[in-house]
């Protein structure tokens, strides 16, 4: 590629007079890597640093402005074996990274404040039991107090202001209970330490607090961590596009780089990277990823085109339209305004549980108190035994049960290679009883490949395909995929909107429609037997051959969707392409239950129609238009490829060629959601004993301690067992699939 | 017991600075790149001249 792209706009200038861009780094496995990077940009002159993060596979270079250009640093490391992308952070990254900071330093005074605390109440346990002073005891009660007061306040904050925004609101959530007790807990135990008496909760307050800190900071860790891998993927397949600059020159930039009102020029092959209006040109284009639809689009001046076509025959000039301004989009929107507030009304499980649970809890506090001031107990008596049952039951192990297997979860999704936008989908996704699929790009996949590769003479094809590598018409791309032998032939001609052709030793090649090729009967024979494909033809000297290009389905899409099928699913294809296009992919997958021609509202329809029959919809898709229907749907899942606004809506995204991580998913989430429950459940057996135990005055500090790291530890462990029990068949079927850069 | 009477103080002062340095380390972007530190340990080009 001769031309240079222009990165100006992600450098960013510094005041001492050097310049800093961000790269994201395809290629990094292993630490060798870090030295090679960083040494290899440092030899280059100019450069002041260069600094690798190895985690996240970022790169951050900086130069003294001027002296070295950015094309070069790409270059450099091009030249070193490692492709880099200009990275721009998103501000919601950035947000999650202060946020994980600041759980970080909550959970350090947290452990502080519990290891100090446990230091001395142990002591005050034993010397209760033998020889303690009442004045080394208030000694100890008040250090104790002076620790855990500030600490709570800094390390508490998570929950407080969970709390008061559910009430605020006039919800409750898991957070409300958890506060109570807390706030509880340690007025009880200051009055205790004024009163110099015997027990203090102290130490099971932030003992407590460090518990629920530690769950809240891997639950982070984990969303982070994907979140790091899917913006790398995103900058990874940023696009590029030819700007039309002020005095006619072309520019190849980034699309962030593009403004509304710019020009851009979009050649013969190439995919369209941004909305706008056609200026001038006429050509057809392919719109599969945003409609669904296979058949192609005439276009000329004044037609709206949209980012994701691809461009077929002729050279267009686009007049850029800022985002959102097509029919198209603007239908796309509206339904997604009004399926995203639907969706929003979803409770997840631990919220459904903390709103049964805390009333319970509560009014189990005020009978025990009633119950021994009736009995003849004293007031202060009868209210530190009430606070007792708080404690005993503020739900530590309840509030762990959901998110430490939400994190285990999706590490075992990760490893599926499948990313989760949103930390309640593994519970919906858990009561799928249906799938509807999307077809163009989600049960096919999203590129053009050969179809009847297996009955064409393997010479043949591979001198096809070797011919196809010096055209850039989009179905030659599909046909030079199985050139084994990635060197073009020389001397190879293109005629445009016929084919290319060539000689060799003296005889000559043409790959191309088939009346270029004198192949027309040929041709007409073989897409009688699979009209929804197109027929590329080929001739060498005079031998011919007819290629069949089409989206083919995903290579196990079959054994997939039967698997479904087996497991009681029931499976349905919503598709916006043409009824006869759908029709053989549902017959080859066994779908009874099919629709074509969808537009988004159909798909919504179609979508409300089951949820009204009580079912709960998984929808699989990727196109812009399935982007309400995802939004409408219980939960949603989309392929890597889809597009942006969609891969946004979608609860998840899975990567690589293969529709197994679809199965997966569901399979992960119901074992994750298995455990949940049985979290849920050992939580509530657990408060079954403590709750009498507290009542009738038994529990002491001593026994809250235990009880509470107790359950703890029990529902964490049982989280573990969401990793999987076959990690064998997991790896095999790792296999294939593209290797997760970063994390 | 009075030994404990600076003895606790002088311990909660150890556990603060432990705490201290830690809250500098995340403050410095220690943890910015866990795994990149472990590897880096190996590399012998720490003096770059």
């Amino acid at each position: 590629m001769a031309e240079t792209l222009d990165l100006s706009v992600f450098v960013k200038r510094q005041d001492d007079g050097t310049a800093h861009l961000d790269l994201a780094i395809e290629g990094i496995d292993c630490a060798a890597c870090i030295d090679e990077i960083e040494g290899g940009l440092c030899r280059l002159p100019g450069v002041v640093d260069a600094r690798l993060n190895y985690t996240n596979h970022r790169l951050a270079v900086e130069w003294r402005d001027g002296q070295v250009s950015p094309a070069k640093v790409i270059e450099e490391l091009q030249r070193l074996g490692y492709r880099a992308h200009p990275f721009q952070s998103r501000l919601v990254e950035e947000e999650e990274a202060r946020r994980a900071q600041w759980l970080l330093k909550c959970l350090a005074v947290a452990g502080f404040a519990s290891m100090n605390i446990m230091l001395l109440a142990v002591s005050v346990w034993s010397g209760n039991v033998t020889d303690i002073t009442p004045e080394t005891r208030d000694f100890f009660h008040w250090l104790a107090a002076l620790i855990a007061l500030p600490s709570v306040a800094y390390a508490g904050q998570p929950f407080f202001q969970s709390a008061m925004g559910a009430l605020r609101n006039g919800r409750t959530n898991m957070d409300v209970p958890i506060v109570i007790g807390i706030l509880l807990a340690l007025t009880m135990s200051v009055v205790e330490t004024i009163n110099s008496a015997e027990h203090t909760y102290f130490d099971s307050v932030v003992m407590l607090l460090f518990f629920l800190l530690c769950g809240r900071f891997i639950d982070q860790a984990m969303r982070r961590k994907t979140r790091a891998v899917a913006s790398n993927l995103a900058s990874l397949k940023a696009e590029v596009a030819h700007r039309i600059e002020e005095n006619g020159e072309l520019a190849l930039v980034p699309t962030a780089a593009i403004k509304a009102g710019d020009r851009i020029l979009v050649r013969p092959g190439e995919r369209i990277a941004i909305d706008g209006t056609v200026l001038s040109g006429a050509s057809e284009v392919d719109e599969s990823l945003v409609t669904g639809e296979t058949t192609h689009r005439a276009v000329d001046a004044g037609a709206q085109v949209y980012a994701g076509s691809l461009n077929y025959n002729g050279t267009l000039t686009l007049n850029v339209t800022a985002a959102g301004k097509g029919t198209l989009l603007d239908e796309v929107e509206r339904l997604l305004e009004s399926a995203a507030t639907a969706k929003s009304r979803y409770v997840q499980l631990a919220d459904r549980v903390a709103r049964g649970y805390a009333p319970v809890v509560h009014t189990a506090a005020a009978l025990t108190a009633i119950a021994w001031i009736a009995s003849g107990a004293s007031v202060h008596g009868a209210i530190i035994t009430a606070i007792a049952v708080l404690i005993i039951t503020c739900p530590c192990a309840l509030a762990l049960a959901v998110p430490v297997v939400q994190v285990v979860a999706s590490g075992a999704l990760f490893r599926a290679n499948v990313f989760l936008n949103s930390g309640d989908a593994l519970e919906r996704l858990a009561e799928v009883d249906t799938v509807v699929f999307d077809k163009t790009g989600t049960l096919t996949l999203p590129t053009m490949s050969v179809v009847n590769a297996g009955e064409i003479a393997p010479d043949l094809l591979e001198a096809a395909a070797r011919l196809a590598l010096s055209s850039h018409h989009p179905l030659a791309a599909a046909v030079a995929d199985k050139a084994r032998d990635r060197r073009p032939y020389d001397g190879a001609v293109e005629e445009p909107g016929q084919g290319v052709r060539t000689i060799m030793d003296g005889i000559e090649m043409r790959l191309g429609s088939p009346a270029f090729c004198g192949a027309e009967e040929m041709a007409r024979d073989a897409v009688k037997g699979d009209p929804t494909s197109s027929a590329i033809a080929f001739a060498w000297g005079e031998r011919r051959a007819v290629l069949l290009v089409r989206q083919a389905l995903r290579p196990d899409a079959v054994a997939v969707v039967r698997n479904l099928r087996e497991s009681g699913f029931d499976c349905r294809i919503l598709s916006g392409d043409r009824a006869e296009a759908v029709a053989p992919i549902a017959q080859a997958l066994g779908i009874e239950m099919w629709r074509g021609g969808c537009k988004p509202a159909h798909k919504i329809a179609m979508l409300d129609a089951l949820k009204a029959e009580g079912r709960k919809v998984l929808m699989v898709g990727d196109g812009l238009n399935d982007a309400p229907a995802l939004a409408a749907a219980h939960v949603s899942l989309s392929p890597i490829s889809a597009a942006d606004l969609t891969q946004a809506q979608a609860d998840a995204v899975f990567l690589g060629d293969r529709l197994e991580p679809v199965r997966e998913t569901i399979a992960i989430a119901r074992r994750a959601h298995r455990l949940m429950r049985q979290n849920l459940g050992i939580a509530l057996v657990y408060n079954l004993f403590a709750v009498p135990l507290a009542f009738f005055g038994y529990v002491t500090p001593l026994v809250a301690a235990l009880a509470m790291s107790g359950s703890s530890t029990i529902v964490t462990l049982n989280a573990l067992r969401a990793r999987g029990r076959a990690p064998a068949k997991e790896a095999e079927a790792a296999q294939g699939a593209p290797a997760v850069q970063g994390a | 017991m009075e030994v404990l009477i600076y003895l606790v103080p002088i311990a909660l002062m150890l556990g603060l600075t432990g705490l201290a340095a830690f809250m500098w380390s995340i403050k410095n972007g220690q943890y910015d790149d866990v795994q990149g530190a472990a590897v880096r340990v190996l590399s012998d080009d720490d003096l770059r001249k």
